[in-house]
């Protein structure tokens, strides 16, 4: 099944480090759960957080998603400047969320694949 | 039309982005894993069961780095941390939704965290059903796109080259929304100074964790000042 992979990782290797892989994430997903379960009373300061993160969690998204673009070598960042400014302001004048972002999507793939492929 | 029904038609529209999203995210990474020599079966299992996009990219190049499974369990460890947030602000949110909650928990992706996270269903939806159905949709597409990229492979032609912006735009719109539904810019500004900060110190590989440290710092000692304009 698998036959263009090194020697060093057989089908039992893939299963192992595949499960690891699923675990862990799912670890990361329930821990707070576990932490802070339901009947008992979360801390106030965790409250705070729950109701304060979402604001910076979308911030921290949108950098995250940016991450690999690089504004010292050419394009210099420019599609990804145009997308998102497209989108910004095509959600200001419409406020239509799926214009938004299909407008801003497709005037990126142009830029990435026309202009400064 | 039964409480089920409605709660799907309501949370159909708001996983369009994602539905495109996964599905070229997810055949672009079954395309690499079928190049890996991974199988459908495979792929399809990793993604029902992992069902986390940035990791199983991640995972495709620590294949290349051999078999070492502390490696990968650290590895898993960095680049999924930001699932703790997502939890502790979905704490209050998936209180009391009983049967459902095990699911709601392990398909919190960064996608159905930002819908999630930035909608109430309409009056006359059933919650859990909503909240259920969002993230079985963003489900299935993912394991959808996944499997599909394994069988098509190569066979694909379609230029997609900068198509995975869907994803860049959804938060970008998460991000306007949110903006003008609140006074209090000052976490956003706390985030958004934290990240690029961290990201520019650390790299695009490492930053997650040390701008999440940043973020918590600068809203706990802000609190005074977060809270008071949150009454305004």
């Amino acid at each position: 099944m698998i036959n263009t992979i090194t020697t060093t990782f057989t089908t039992i290797h893939a299963i192992i480090f595949f499960s690891i892989i699923a675990l862990t994430t799912l670890f990361t997903r329930v821990i707070p759960f576990l932490i802070f379960p339901e009947h008992k009373k979360t801390p106030k300061y965790i409250e705070y957080l729950g109701v304060i993160l979402p604001f910076s969690i979308i911030g921290m998204l949108v950098i995250y998603c940016l991450k690999d673009v690089s504004f010292t070598t050419h394009p210099f960042g420019i599609p990804e400047i145009i997308g998102v400014l497209t989108t910004v302001l095509l959600h200001l004048w419409k406020n239509n969320t799926l214009l938004s972002i299909g407008g801003g999507t497709i005037f990126y793939m142009i830029l990435v694949q026309f202009i400064f492929p | 039309m039964s409480e089920k029904t409605k709660a799907l038609k309501v949370a159909f529209p708001y996983t369009i982005p994602i539905l495109t999203g996964y599905l070229f995210l997810g055949a672009a990474w079954g395309i690499l894993m079928s190049s890996k020599g991974y199988s459908v079966i495979w792929t399809a299992l990793i993604s029902l069961f992992t069902y986390a996009g940035s990791m199983q990219y991640v995972a495709v190049s620590l294949l290349a780095l051999g078999f070492n499974p502390l490696y990968a369990f650290l590895m898993t460890l960095m680049v999924n941390a930001r699932h703790l947030f997502y939890g502790i602000v979905m704490l209050e949110k998936y209180k009391g939704t009983g049967k459902f909650k095990p699911y709601l928990i392990f398909g919190l992706t960064d996608e159905t965290f930002s819908i999630l996270c930035s909608t109430k269903p309409p009056e006359g939806i059933n919650k859990n059903w909503f909240m259920f159905f969002v993230t079985l949709l963003d489900h299935a597409y993912w394991v959808l796109g996944c499997t599909l990229g394994t069988i098509i492979g190569t066979m694909f032609t379609i230029n997609t080259k900068g198509l995975d912006f869907v994803l860049t735009s959804l938060f970008v719109v998460i991000f306007i929304n949110q903006w003008k539904s609140t006074h209090n810019h000052l976490p956003v500004f706390i985030a958004l100074g934290s990240s690029i900060i961290c990201r520019l110190i650390f790299g695009p590989a490492n930053f997650i964790i040390p701008a999440m440290i940043l973020i918590i710092f600068f809203v706990t000692v802000l609190k005074k000042p977060i809270k008071l304009r949150e009454t305004l």
